[in-house]
């Protein structure tokens, strides 16, 4: 196993799962300016992952392109972490989700722009600027609601308590995390935690939102050990048409 | 079209006014919002403004149907930033008829409890990825057969989003094609998709123009307003001279067996659509009509704690900042 390879899968496969997940609103949302904007991200983070698998693609090697990892890998391949995964449940949960993301996202990358690999460093920077958007709006809808009506406060509240489990796998290091921090390319994911917790320590008391106690984390997805159940109906959409007909052009 | 059969509202005003203003519309001036208007121009403009801003919204949906199954990242990126591109239509058309008077909420009101319409076109479904090419090539070509003359439409806020709008429809129809040519020029099925999409979408398309209006008062009423510039049948006349070359060029067979081109007067000939089934469709019983309908109020309904939501939250930063100061 290519510690690169995987790491980088890890990336684009967040970005793919996530952003397949949000372009599910598209012509459902709340209010049209949601709509534009879940749009908005939802095309970023595809337009990521062509970036991020384009160079997974490459590191490996193996006549695999882009697109034949998104279509064609099943669920145990995939390296994205569970939080993505989750179905979207209500407009407060999405973007609860999105805000979560988002915060680790914005300092991951931050850290990715100085990566010893330089193709790394560069979609790093490209990319940083898109998310520092995302999570301005993902932030600033969560505080919204929050601090909004007893009723949009009780949903992000209960929004929290059900996906704050996922947030600690964000944090999880492993063998290929540690190959890649000693070689500077990425990173050591455990020492993003304490920025991460000031952040949304923030976010959250102004949302006057309260951050369950416990640290319990689900894990099994950046590994590809166990993904959720949602993971494979997920593909099954996602993947249709190139399992369907395979090797037709579109 | 995106906005059909659009009647033209009574106007009982002073005739020297109405007198001044078309020779205003006459000299090619156009009417800004704060300028005096007849309150049959005005209640016109709503109508047709309002549908064609539902009609972006609506037209959402059966694109959206294949956002998740899009079969490549760069096809998926393309139809998403096309699907948010008419949510943004819908903004900038939504803004325009604010202008004249009624809010974006009251006209989503009308939507939802039916008084106000949408295209027919969107209660159509989207069964093949052949679709997505087809509604590009076909749906928006259609629409901006109409939309490019309603440029000079007499309407300064109309007028402005349609020349916005415009530029963004035309590269949604060369997307649209491109992917018509590559299915076209793919695997048999394909073609087979290509061709079953077109047998699907061609006569819907010419309805969209709307029944020959050529004789109707009201067509006329508004075209002396500028705010329609061409007769159904002369747009849907043009739609067919581009579109059958296009066809042809893809290698696939418009379903109409009467279609031929007609040397003396320089056009094709070609079938009229079923107008029963276009007015089942604006009754509501197009094959989609309900699931449209139902998805909207779903998406109001379901959303009305966000809007609320944020709403008071702004009011209590305001009252905060108020308090502060």
């Amino acid at each position: 196993m290519d510690p690169a390879f995987e790491f980088l899968c890890r990336m684009g496969d967040n970005t793919l799962v996530l952003g397949h997940r949000v372009s599910e609103w598209c012509g459902h949302s709340p209010v049209l300016e949601e709509d534009i904007a879940l749009a908005n991200t939802a095309l970023d983070l595809i337009g990521q992952t062509q970036l991020w698998l384009g160079l997974a693609a490459e590191v490996e090697g193996a006549g695999r392109d882009a697109d034949a990892l998104a279509m064609t890998r099943d669920a145990w391949d995939f390296r994205n972490v569970l939080l993505v995964e989750l179905p979207n449940g209500d407009f407060g949960r999405t973007m609860m989700r999105q805000c979560l993301f988002d915060a680790w996202h914005d300092l991951v990358l931050a850290e990715l722009r100085d990566s010893t690999d330089d193709r790394i460093a560069a979609i790093a920077d490209k990319t940083s600027r898109e998310v520092a958007y995302h999570l301005e709006r993902s932030r600033d809808t969560v505080i919204g609601l929050g601090d909004g009506t007893e009723e949009s406060h009780a949903r992000m509240q209960a929004a929290l308590d059900r996906l704050y489990p996922y947030v600690g796998e964000l944090f999880e290091t492993d063998a290929v995390d540690a190959a890649l921090a000693e070689a500077g390319i990425a990173p050591d994911p455990g020492n993003l935690r304490d920025a991460y917790d000031a952040r949304i320590t923030g976010i959250m008391a102004e949302a006057t939102l309260t951050i369950p106690d416990s640290r319990f984390a689900h894990k099994g997805g950046r590994d590809g050990v166990r993904h959720t159940e949602h993971l494979g109906h997920l593909l099954t959409e996602m993947q249709w048409l190139q399992r369907a007909y395979p090797g037709a052009t579109w | 079209m995106y906005a059909q059969m659009i009647q033209s509202e009574k106007t009982d005003e002073d005739p020297r006014a109405l007198a001044e203003f078309q020779a205003r519309i006459d000299r090619g001036e156009k009417i800004e919002p704060k300028d005096w208007m007849p309150e049959g121009y005005r209640r016109t403009l709503i109508r047709q403004i309002g549908q064609h801003a539902h009609s972006e919204i609506v037209g959402q949906l059966p694109e959206g149907n294949w956002i998740t199954r899009a079969p490549t990242l760069e096809r998926k990126a393309i139809l998403l930033a096309k699907v948010q591109d008419e949510a943004g239509h819908g903004l900038y058309l939504y803004c325009a008829a604010e202008t004249l008077g009624i809010s974006r909420d009251a006209l989503t009101e009308k939507l939802l409890d039916g008084s106000m319409k949408y295209s027919s076109i969107f209660n159509y479904p989207t069964l093949t990825w052949a679709d997505m090419g087809a509604v590009g090539w076909l749906v928006d070509g259609a629409a901006i057969m109409n939309q490019v003359p309603l440029q000079r439409t007499s309407f300064g806020p109309y007028s402005r989003a349609m020349i916005r709008i415009c530029k963004e429809e035309s590269f949604h129809q060369r997307q649209g094609y491109d992917i018509m040519m590559k299915m076209a020029n793919g695997t048999p099925e394909q073609r087979r998709m290509a061709q079953n999409a077109l047998d699907r979408f061609w006569y819907p398309s010419l309805m969209m123009f709307g029944p020959s209006d050529a004789e109707s008062v009201h067509s006329a009423q508004n075209m002396a307003w500028k705010i329609k510039i061409n007769t159904n049948d002369e747009l849907r006349q043009k739609f067919v001279d581009q579109t059958v070359p296009q066809a042809e060029y893809l290698g696939l067979t418009i379903p109409d067996p009467d279609l031929k081109w007609n040397a003396e007067t320089g056009h094709y000939d070609f079938s009229e659509p079923d107008w029963t089934e276009f007015f089942d469709v604006l009754k509501g019983d197009g094959p989609c009509n309900a699931e449209r309908m139902e998805a909207r109020r779903k998406a109001w309904d379901e959303g009305a704690w966000v809007r609320e939501g944020l709403l008071a939250h702004a009011r209590k930063k305001r009252a905060a900042k108020t308090a502060a100061e």
